[in-house]
């Protein structure tokens, strides 16, 4: 549907309303007066379709080119935090291999208000955990073992539970945590891993099938 | 989408000032009556068949298209420049208000990206102060409305039940299409309600379950009318019925539901009699010095120029509030407040919705079986208000009543997916959280209430005399206080839904239940259901419009939005304004005809 000559039919059209509107105007002046009418000036926003704003994007061509602000050391350190979330399993790839960490940089590095201030706490979560690994084992948290890592993440992985210094560390993981899951289970592999079978064209709509109807004991 | 007729006109019969629901419909009804009519929109163009992202998936999107400050509602939300803010547009709140109005500046409106929650309001709703003495009746009854409300169902595609409940009224035979299947999450609730006494009944969205009967309903809609039953029926074959997928929110580019750019704006532009100019801010009501309008003043928001446009007839369907701040805006020497403002009560008698919610976590709903549940992507099913004779018995200790809108299960995966699930699995990561997340994965449900607020004093709009838009026109300053009536019903909504929760088995998220309705309660304008600045009555000195919602005082200015509401029942406002405004549509068409105007 998105053809060029029906923009320039519409721009005619406008172009063509605007001489009578000019003409409508003039003869109101009398009780109205407004201001002389300029020319519009050559350069005016387009007359049809998204003006490519942060309120007005085009939807079908999406954009996030805001810079990224994360360091290649903090993405390593967040890929291997990402995949202690979501692992690989039998089902699905792990979360640093469905592209988490790059949409938790995108998130991060946001120009909004909420996305700064969670920056602040990657961030600093992710100094922390590096600390923390150097504190217990000597080593970042990138070369720690699968067994050093679940020493450091059960201490700050619920924050009902967890100690009183481990409280900010508790908030950082439940963030990246939240974030690796919207990361993950919107890509193809994690759709399919929740067998998400949406999102397609149907002749109609039937309703729940038998199966499922009895596991609710409707059936 | 044809913006304009290849004729320039300059001698306009209506100036219609919006292309939502009221100015959409307003522009529609009038140009097939053969009236011409010029249609000025704040908002650029925009083309639902071109520019819906259909099909699209969060991945494709900015922050997997969750909410911005730019985008409230999400990335592909059909909404253009608007939302709690638009860009260069400020509102005020006098002290101690904290009022949120939703704007959009865009060919149709909000209509674009609305819940398609099309609800009759019923017999009690036209005459609630005769019924319990509390803000005030309607002009007119539900029956005179009624025909209104059954022609805008079959224009405008809506799907429901023939449920006939108390104050919740059945549409006529052939008026609606079948409601969709109910869902499991539907299907489960209606089980836990009925033990409960709280009726479970097929909704009523403007969303196509099977296409339109180009054949037979223009000349229904339309009779003896052969221009109207030609665009009507050339519309109608141009749409095609849901296809079960894809957010009703984003837009429509099959045109199964109801946008104002899909279904009102092309059949009128088909009529020849109708021009649209986009990214017209409308100023003011210009008047004569005998007190008529002349037409309105705008500015051109593309090369900012002021613009003057001429009418014999005035029709404000802006939205509620921008309506009310047209008019306050539009001072002369015979209108010192305001045209149509001799009352004081432009602005006065601000609605909006009283909103509360709660969800809850259903264990019988963990590891279900997959399937697809996205259906019309609005409800299937809904509660209506049940409770009318407890309340009017006193009961309550509130006295209006409120709809249950409700849903749940397993949609497509976005922003916010599992955000929580920490407190249901003791912070589970790893293998394990995997596991979790499948098993939770369609158990959480989401119940909101939407209940009838009272007018009162307290709440209103004004010019704020101290600040000015980018386009040099005064703003507005809202006031907004709830009474105990709304606090009490949402306090009554919570403990509802939490009762429900409990009754299927489940649990509330957080683990706690507001019991104070003061802070269970939505903002003033969050559920976007603003109506009321210019209501409609018998008498000119506490109204501001007559029962055809002509004003009092400028005889050919007419308001076809949410303005004229006396009342906001809880029923969605957007059905009304539709049949409302065909309504009004046909008097000033009358009224032209006999030369009154």
């Amino acid at each position: 549907m998105s053809s060029d000559g029906i923009d320039r039919r519409d721009a005619l059209k406008l172009i063509a309303a605007a001489g009578g509107l000019t003409a409508a105007a003039s003869s109101a002046e009398a009780q109205n007066p407004a201001p002389a009418q300029a020319t519009p000036p050559a350069r005016t926003l387009p007359l049809a379709g998204p003006r490519g704003t942060p309120t007005d994007p085009d939807l079908l061509r999406p954009r996030a080119d805001w810079p990224r602000k994360l360091s290649a050391g903090e993405l390593a350190t967040l890929a291997v935090l990402c995949d202690t979330i979501i692992p690989a399993d039998a089902k699905s790839p792990g979360a640093a291999a469905a592209g988490v960490p790059a949409y938790i940089n995108e998130y991060v590095s946001a120009p909004y208000d909420g996305q700064m201030r969670d920056l602040i706490r990657v961030r600093g979560g992710l100094a922390w955990l590096n600390v923390e690994s150097g504190k217990r084992f000597g080593k970042p948290f990138a070369r720690l073992s699968a067994a050093e890592r679940a020493q450091i993440c059960d201490d700050i992985c619920y924050l009902p539970k967890a100690k009183p210094e481990f409280q900010a560390a508790a908030r950082f993981f439940d963030l990246v945590r939240d974030l690796t899951a919207v990361g993950f289970y919107t890509t193809e592999a994690g759709m399919k891993d929740l067998q998400y079978v949406g999102n397609v064209a149907l002749p109609r709509f039937d309703g729940p099938p038998p199966a499922v109807l009895k596991h609710l004991g409707l059936a | 989408m044809f913006l304009q007729n290849p004729k320039s006109q300059t001698n306009y019969d209506v100036i219609v000032v919006g292309s939502g629901a009221g100015g959409g419909m307003a522009a529609y009804q009038l140009a097939v009556a053969g009236l011409k009519v010029l249609v000025l929109e704040a908002g650029r163009s925009y083309d639902p068949v071109r520019e819906t992202p259909m099909f699209k998936l969060p991945r494709e999107a900015p922050l997997r298209g969750g909410g911005t400050r730019d985008k409230p509602f999400g990335f592909y939300d059909a909404t253009v420049d608007g939302g709690w803010e638009v860009p260069g547009e400020p509102y005020t709140n006098a002290p101690g208000t904290d009022f949120r109005w939703w704007r959009s500046r865009m060919l149709g409106g909000r209509t674009n990206h609305w819940g398609r929650i099309s609800l009759r309001m019923g017999p009690y709703d036209f005459k609630p102060k005769t019924r319990d003495g509390l803000g005030a009746d309607w002009p007119l009854t539900y029956e005179e409305l009624a025909p209104y409300y059954d022609k805008t169902e079959m224009l405008i595609g809506v799907y429901g039940g023939d449920d006939d409940l108390e104050n919740t009224p059945r549409s006529s035979p052939g008026a609606l299409m079948p409601a969709p299947a109910p869902r499991a999450t539907e299907l489960l609730t209606r089980k836990a309600c009925t033990p409960l006494g709280i009726p479970v009944i097929p909704a009523h969205l403007a969303i196509m379950t099977e296409r339109q009967d180009a054949a037979t309903l223009p000349r229904k809609l339309h009779p003896g009318n052969r221009l109207a039953q030609r665009v009507l029926a050339e519309s109608m074959r141009s749409r095609q019925a849901c296809f079960w997928a894809t957010p009703c929110g984003w837009g429509c580019s099959i045109k199964a539901n109801f946008q104002s750019t899909t279904v009102l704006l092309p059949p009128a532009l088909a009529t020849g009699n109708c021009d649209i100019v986009p990214d017209a801010m409308v100023r003011e009501v210009t008047v004569d010095k005998q007190g008529r309008a002349t037409g309105v003043s705008y500015i051109d928001r593309r090369t900012r120029t002021d613009r003057h446009v001429m009418g014999k007839v005035v029709v404000l369907a802006a939205s509620a509030c921008e309506t009310a701040r047209i008019l306050l805006n539009s001072k002369s020497s015979t209108f010192p407040n305001g045209v149509s403002n001799g009352s004081g009560l432009v602005g006065k008698y601000l609605m909006d919705t009283v909103g509360a919610g709660i969800s809850g976590q259903i264990p019988a709903l963990e590891n279900c079986p997959p399937h697809n549940t996205d259906g019309a992507s609005g409800m299937h099913m809904y509660m209506p208000w049940w409770l009318y004779k407890e309340q009017l018995a006193g009961q309550l200790g509130f006295a209006r009543g409120y709809h249950v809108e409700f849903g749940g299960g397993r949609g497509m995966p976005g922003p916010g997916i599992f955000g929580g699930l920490e407190a249901y699995t003791q912070g589970a990561y790893g293998k394990r959280y995997k596991e979790e997340a499948r098993r939770y994965y369609g158990s959480f449900m989401f119940f909101d209430g939407r209940g009838e607020m009272i007018p009162n004093e307290d709440c209103y709009c004004e010019l704020d005399p101290d600040v000015v838009d980018q386009w040099g026109i005064p703003v507005l300053r809202f006031h907004w206080k709830w009474s105990d009536h709304e606090t009490k019903q949402a306090a009554h909504m919570v403990k509802t839904f939490s009762e429900v929760i409990q009754a299927m088995g489940g649990t509330v998220v957080g683990n706690r239940v507001e019991t104070d309705g003061a802070r269970a309660i939505a903002r003033g304008g969050q559920i976007i259901h603003e109506v009321g600045t210019c209501r409609m009555g018998t008498d000119p000195a506490t109204s501001v419009l007559n029962e055809w919602c002509q004003s009092w005082e400028v005889k050919n200015l007419f308001v076809t939005d949410g303005a004229p509401f006396v009342s906001n029942a809880d029923k969605n406002p957007t059905l009304s304004i539709l049949a409302l405004a065909w309504r009004t549509c046909d008097r000033l068409v009358e009224e032209l005809k006999r030369g009154n105007l």
